[in-house]
């Protein structure tokens, strides 16, 4: 066994693959090793110490937020689903608009290390919060599973012999380890250095593929929309489609595959008279409800995503801040516009990619579609393909790293240092920190095993739909009207945040229900609900895409209830409003702690 | 730089500026908003309503994806240049009606 299992797994190995993909994974973690040294006390750990530039502040937030999701997932899901998909990244990359406009300049001004730290400050409330912190761990745990899952499919087309859960767990292991190790200061130069290899990885293959088989518009054009005669663009040699493929007229248009799902599910239960003028009336209309509710999740989820705003307080101040966020529109919305051209490519020239399952579908359309350059016997294609795989990598393992210094900062610094051990020393402190990593990585990596089945592009999604029901009304609403109380804040996003968690676990319950493989016998309880869901399109459409009734569910209550408890407004409300918005220049923060030091005691 | 002991009967502290500087900045943030809002969520709107145009080819393209796909980001670039320089400003005319208004006192 132990000598047959590493032989099996050398067959079939591309060596420029192989040594791409390792080069990332070693500067990573030479990186993370070799600012160890510097970064000594907790506060480095949290924050990197607060003195990072514009510059790389920029590149480390871009770099931390392309994830797996982007860097494959787009591809995948654009391949497999169309004009639809193309939502996800127009929404990850404007999103950002939304935090610049409303979030991020209050948040930095009123200064505290994360989310749950801006909740404790804003309502004097150590309660809410642990309520606060939750959230950082539900949030964290569901946009581990599609980074996991782009390590297992980035392994498994590495090592065409290695099982899906294999590269789950080898990369899941390596990433916490550095991380235990390297903490957040090491993570802002390798999260730098990720935003450009993924950057590099991402648009150089495109080039070179596009200049040898054709144009981005050009392989658009070869799908002939509904009511064309032929498709406008004949030059590109497309393979024959598969049977699972989507038909032309539906892939290239808006309203496609993604969004009419669930009411093609209900027409095919009905019986073959009624399913023409069922369609006819549901599908667009269910569509539109279904791309609002997404764009909701999305543009929402952006602003309230915890791995996110804690970068925002490593800015020396606000106006840095919002140079910073400025600058990360530019670096992902110019990286943002080539994933979605493997998608349409793959489709022309790699459609057998339609009828592979869990780790050989689309969503490795990126990995394998530049071997496409290597069919003439060259190295070109391995070297383009080993570079894709290299910007994988960096891909998973940025985010990876970043989601779990946000949920390790969590558990340490909030569970431990302030409800289980608030007296505890610095070297306690820091020993919490990397039993807390390690904890957190393993629950990842058992949670990664699970997801082979579902696209990364969807889970991301999800992820960020309970951060729109959560913690963008919360920040929003907290920062902006002065009226909050605790109790307002703490109901509306525990519910909003619960309902779309919920949501979110149901509808991927069921999508497990329906693998053929040892997935589907574990959730095999839950293939009931599919036949619900049948019957009740809208319900499904609702619960795969909660943020339509979530998000203004969450702000809503928050509304109700703080007005019936308007009492309880914090009685320096004044104040706190004026840390928030008051220029910096005035000093009004300096002063802010001064009286809440003086007035509280402590 | 140390802060003067809070007096609390200045400008700064006065509800009037709190007010005013909240209602300012809110302005700025859902102008843009709405500008934005108004192309995001028009997009599947115009998909819905005009689907012929928004099949409209350009160059291989449809019309309406080369609008998401490509246009869209540079259209949020311009927005948020404007925003950060006006709330650049914005803030500088708030300091110089802070210290006016303690000088005057």
């Amino acid at each position: 066994m132990t000598n047959s299992l590493p032989l099996a797994l050398v067959g079939g190995v591309d060596p420029w693959i192989l040594a791409f993909s390792l080069v990332t994974v070693v500067v990573t973690i030479w990186m993370g090793f070799s600012s160890r040294k510097t970064s000594k006390t907790a506060s480095d750990f949290f924050v990197a110490g607060r003195s990072v530039s514009v510059g790389w502040n920029a590149s480390a937030i871009s770099g931390e937020y392309l994830s797996a999701a982007s860097f494959m997932g787009v591809a995948g899901m654009v391949m497999s689903s169309g004009y639809d998909a193309l939502w996800y990244p127009v929404c990850y990359a404007c999103g950002y608009l939304f935090l610049l406009l409303f979030i991020a300049g209050p948040l930095r001004r009123f200064g505290a290390y994360t989310i749950p730290d801006f909740a404790e400050g804003r309502y004097d409330s150590p309660l809410f919060r642990k309520i606060a912190v939750c959230f950082v761990l539900f949030i964290g745990f569901f946009y581990t599973m599609p980074q996991m899952k782009g390590a297992g499919v980035t392994l498994s087309y590495i090592f065409p012999g290695m099982p899906y859960w294999v590269g789950v767990v080898v990369v899941g292991a390596v990433i916490t380890f550095n991380v235990a190790l390297g903490g957040m200061k090491g993570i802002t130069l390798v999260q730098a250095f990720q935003y450009w290899a993924k950057m590099f990885a991402i648009s150089v293959p495109v080039f070179v593929l596009m200049s040898v088989v054709g144009f981005y518009n050009g392989h658009v054009g070869a799908n002939r929309a509904a009511g064309e005669s032929a498709a406008p663009i004949t030059d590109i040699q497309r393979k024959a489609m598969p049977e699972k493929a989507p038909k032309d007229e539906v892939w290239v248009a808006p309203f496609g595959p993604l969004t009419t799902k669930a009411v093609n599910a209900a027409a095919a239960a009905l019986p073959a008279e009624q399913r023409a003028a069922y369609l006819a009336e549901h599908q667009r209309p269910y569509s539109l409800l279904y791309t609002y509710s997404l764009i909701i999740a999305l543009v929402c989820g952006t602003a309230g995503l915890p791995h996110i705003l804690v970068r925002f307080y490593t800015n020396p101040d606000g106006v840095a801040a919002k140079r910073t966020t400025m600058w990360v529109m530019i670096l992902i919305g110019v990286f943002y516009v080539f994933p979605p051209v493997f998608g349409v490519i793959g489709r022309n020239l790699m459609p057998e990619l339609y009828a592979g399952l869990g780790a050989k579908g689309t969503d490795k359309v990126v990995l394998e579609l530049p071997t496409l350059l290597g069919a003439g016997g060259g190295v070109l294609g391995s070297v383009l393909s080993g570079i894709t795989c290299a910007g994988a990598f960096a891909a998973f393992m940025s985010t990876f790293s970043g989601l779990l210094v946000s949920m390790t900062g969590a558990l340490a610094h909030d569970v431990y240092g302030r409800m289980l051990r608030p007296q505890a020393s610095q070297d306690e402190r820091l020993l919490a920190f990397k039993v807390a990593s390690v904890l957190v990585g393993a629950v990842a990596i058992v949670l990664g095993c699970f997801v082979e089945p579902l696209e990364i592009n969807f889970m991301v999604g999800q992820a960020f739909a309970i951060a729109a029901a959560s913690y963008f009304p919360l920040l929003f609403m907290s920062v902006w009207w002065r009226g909050m109380t605790m109790k307002g804040a703490a109901i509306g996003m525990l519910t909003g945040g619960l309902c779309a968690l919920g949501a979110a676990a149901l509808t991927n319950f069921s999508t497990l229900a329906l693998d053929k493989g040892p997935m589907g016998k574990i959730f095999a309880g839950f293939a009931p609900l599919n036949a619900f869901w049948a019957q009740h399109p809208l319900l499904r459409i609702l619960c795969e895409q909660p943020a339509i009734w979530t998000v203004p569910l969450a702000i809503g209550l928050m509304v109700v209830i703080s007005k019936l408890t308007s009492d309880d407004i914090p009685g320096d409300i004044r104040m706190k409003m004026l840390v928030l918005h008051a220029p910096e220049k005035l000093g009004l923060k300096q002063e802010y702690i001064q009286e809440h030091q003086a007035g509280a005691g402590h | 730089m140390p802060t003067p002991p809070p007096t609390h009967d200045d400008v700064v502290h006065s509800e009037s500026f709190l007010s005013s500087l909240m209602r300012r900045q809110l302005r700025l943030s859902v102008a843009c908003a709405a500008t934005f809002m108004i192309a995001l969520l028009g997009m599947p709107l115009a998909n819905y309503l005009a689907p012929g145009l928004m099949a409209t080819r350009v160059a291989g393209f449809t019309l309406s994806w080369l609008i998401l796909g490509v246009l869209f980001f540079p259209f949020v670039w311009i927005i948020s240049w404007a925003f950060i320089r006006r709330s650049i400003a914005l803030e500088e005319e708030e300091v110089q009606q802070a210290r006016s208004g303690k000088e005057a006192r």
